[in-house]
């Protein structure tokens, strides 16, 4: 069996979808010009800049809504199922700041700390999709979307967990995404990227959020709906009352996405937060932003639905003994909840900052919650009968064959990032830090970028430079073969 | 003689209570209690109790909001009674706030609002989604000491130099203040944009007018 943790009972979820349904009606949701005709036409009243939607509408969109679907690494193989109870991890995204490696302090990040990073994800089978991780502000902003997409695809073959800036510039990232996939078609069928789109609570889906929960649905990729409740300040203070909000958005915007286009891959996600009364701050890493990840997604699970969260992140500003603790925790609960994509590794400081250290330390965190899913296995006819038969009370289990064949699939080893005595014999360094740093040079040396075909870096080289001008800028940071095309 | 009333006042204030503080206003000015003594004796002390408790982490945000709520209350009773009297609670400074362009979250910047009144600030908000232009015009209408810009979005974090230069273009930058906050502000940024200083925090920000208000009467001092 594998192990499972649920907060609600289903009589609860009901209610929570039973207020929920009443809040998008009533008081409604605030929407932007651009759904408006969309919403009214299916027979939701539209005052103003508030829509109200009814629960019949409301229903039939989740009943379109997919239960399943693919993201797919660059070879075309599925490489993320979202639905049913599988868990993926992803690094989190957007981060203004990095952690210097050297320093160990914050600074703005650039080009080269994402592609860092996107290596790094690259190495560690624990991250089954990339994301565009940091803001570069080696570019300029205004093209900040695109590139950073860009640099991810030109490292990394892996799916992305991605977000446009904008209500206009996601077109541009549709069309990158279309290059590397050889056309708008290939795309649709086995999409590379997801992208992240957040309404303002409570209950706003602005312009640009409206936009592009529209845009993709019509372009066939996948959205993935990021709520984002903060208890006490923008949601009711209890952990409840927050998740009937985060379900009132999701299915508010699962709504405006399947009016656009019935089927179109949604998924029920957030980054759902406690705010703390006594600095004003969102705790990423409170055990309480972790229950109401695992509510909202229970919820979403309850519908059917494929499902996201943001967990692994933690709140010191430094690694630290706070940082890794969080992200453990908060780690196993999302597995166990089986929350399909869970964001976040390798953050610190209330998301603002990315870390690469902190990003391999995580990915054990990662890979022990990832065994402990995996539940305990029944391997044969005997649970221990038979190997007692063998062994008596001699006790020396560790001659059996029995032993041999099974110990790597009854048992997860860790890297060197994690202390099993091996500094007793002579091997690591002393600190997890230390071991950290070692670990991404390793991981790094190790790495090769998985080449695109000539015609496709081409294409992608053509579009930087093209796009790239508009926005002055001289040479695509990341990426060494601009003399390629210059 | 009217410690008993000015006891009750600064209780109501710590209470979070509007109505009583309300109640305790009128019967103050029926009293013929002068409305300066009554702020300044009673409900002040109340406010200055509140910070310190917060500090200590004894007090929370909550609270912090309902002893505000309760400030104001009390105000509306005894705001016009100085009014009448031709006298005016003397104010630590006036600060002209608003969230940037773009962006639509304005919890932060409540939270500063709301601290900086009950420090004794008079306080001018102008919302979310402000441009650079209105920030001006209206830092230039209120004769402002200080503009605070907040952001919470990267993206539009940005949009904070835009206010810089529009207070440079009216020609305000050298009498107003510049202080920047939001959740992607760091020191460096600040630093970068010009402006006069950054805090991490509601509290910080307070303690961060209050320092911008001490450079701007050293300066001022210096010149007359």
């Amino acid at each position: 069996m594998r192990p499972k943790v649920e907060l609600l009972d289903t009589p609860l979820i009901e209610r929570i979808l039973g207020e929920a349904f009443q809040l998008i009606e009533n008081p409604g949701v605030r929407i932007a010009p651009y759904v408006v005709e969309l919403l009214s036409a299916a027979g939701a009243r539209v005052d103003g800049d508030v829509a109200h939607i009814p629960e019949d509408l409301a229903r039939r969109a989740l009943q379109s809504a997919p239960r399943e679907f693919f993201l797919y690494a660059r070879n075309g193989q599925p490489a993320v199922h979202y639905g049913g109870d599988d868990v993926h991890f992803d690094p989190g995204s957007s981060c203004l700041n990095i952690l210097d490696s050297e320093t160990q302090q914050p600074r703005p990040a650039l080009s080269s700390d994402l592609v860092r990073l996107v290596q790094t994800a690259e190495m560690l089978p624990q991250f089954a999709a990339q994301s565009t991780a940091v803001v570069c502000n080696d570019v300029p902003s205004e093209i900040g979307d695109w590139y950073r997409l860009l640099l991810v695809l030109w490292h990394s073959a892996k799916p992305v967990v991605t977000g446009a800036f904008s209500a206009s510039s996601l077109h541009t990232l549709l069309e990158l995404l279309a290059i590397e996939s050889g056309g708008s078609d290939q795309l649709r069928r086995r999409p590379r990227a997801i992208f992240d789109v957040c309404p303002s609570p409570p209950l706003n889906w602005s312009e640009f959020a409206s936009q592009n929960m529209v845009d993709l649905a019509r372009a066939g990729v996948p959205a993935e709906i990021v709520s984002m409740p903060l208890a006490g300040a923008t949601a009711p203070v209890t952990l409840v009352g927050s998740v009937v909000q985060h379900t009132a958005e999701c299915i508010s915007g699962i709504t405006i996405h399947q009016l656009a286009r019935p089927s179109a891959p949604i998924v029920w996600g957030g980054a759902p937060a406690i705010f703390d009364m006594r600095t004003g701050k969102t705790p990423m890493g409170a055990i309480e932003t972790a229950m109401l990840d695992m509510a909202c997604s229970q919820v979403g699970k309850h519908l059917g639905l494929p499902t996201h969260a943001y967990l692994v992140a933690g709140d010191a500003i430094v690694i630290d003994a706070q940082a890794e603790m969080e992200s453990g925790i908060s780690a196993v609960l999302g597995a166990l909840a089986g929350i399909n994509m869970i964001s976040g590794a390798g953050m610190l400081d209330f998301l603002s900052c990315h870390s690469v250290e902190k990003l391999v330390l995580d990915a054990e965190a990662i890979a022990s919650a990832q065994r402990l899913v995996q539940g305990m296995e029944v391997r044969g006819d005997s649970l221990a009968v038979a190997m007692f038969a063998q062994t008596g009370l001699h006790g020396d289990f560790l001659k059996l064959k029995e032993t041999r064949a099974l110990f790597r699939t009854e048992q997860h080893f860790p890297s060197s990032v994690i202390d099993r005595g091996a500094q007793n014999m002579g091997g690591s360094a002393r600190d997890i830090l230390t071991r950290a740093i070692v670990r991404v040079d390793e991981l790094l040396s190790a790495y090769h970028r998985p080449a695109l075909p000539p015609e496709v870096e081409h294409s992608l080289l053509h579009f930087a430079d093209r796009e790239g001008r508009k926005a002055g800028l001289e040479r695509l940071p990341g990426i060494t073969t601009l003399a390629s095309v210059h | 003689m009217y410690e008993v009333y000015f006891s009750a006042m600064r209780q109501s204030i710590i209470d979070g209570a509007p109505d009583t503080a309300l109640t305790l206003a009128q019967q103050s000015v029926d009293a013929g209690i002068a409305p300066l003594e009554a702020i300044n004796s009673g409900f002040v002390p109340g406010m200055h109790a509140v910070g310190e408790q917060f500090a200590k982490g004894q007090m929370f945000l909550p609270d912090m909001m309902a002893s505000a709520e309760a400030m104001r209350a009390a105000m509306t009773v005894l705001d016009p009674e100085l009014k009448k009297l031709g006298t005016a609670r003397s104010m630590l400074g006036t600060v002209v706030l608003g969230t940037t362009k773009g962006d639509i979250h304005e919890i932060g910047k409540m939270l500063v609002g709301t601290l900086l009144q009950a420090h004794g600030f008079r306080v001018y908000d102008l919302g979310v989604d402000v441009s650079g232009e209105t920030f001006s015009a209206r830092a230039r209408a209120v004769n402002a000491d200080i503009v605070g810009i907040s952001a919470l979005l990267t993206t539009t974090m940005r949009n904070q130099k835009t206010v810089i230069e529009a207070l440079q273009k009216d020609g305000l930058r050298a009498q107003v203040k510049v202080m920047v906050g939001g959740a992607p502000v760091t020191r460096r940024w600040a630093e970068e944009i010009g402006a006069d200083g950054y805090a991490k925090d509601a509290m910080s920000a307070v303690a961060l007018a209050v320092s911008l208000m001490e450079a701007k009467q050293a300066i001022a001092s210096e010149l007359t």
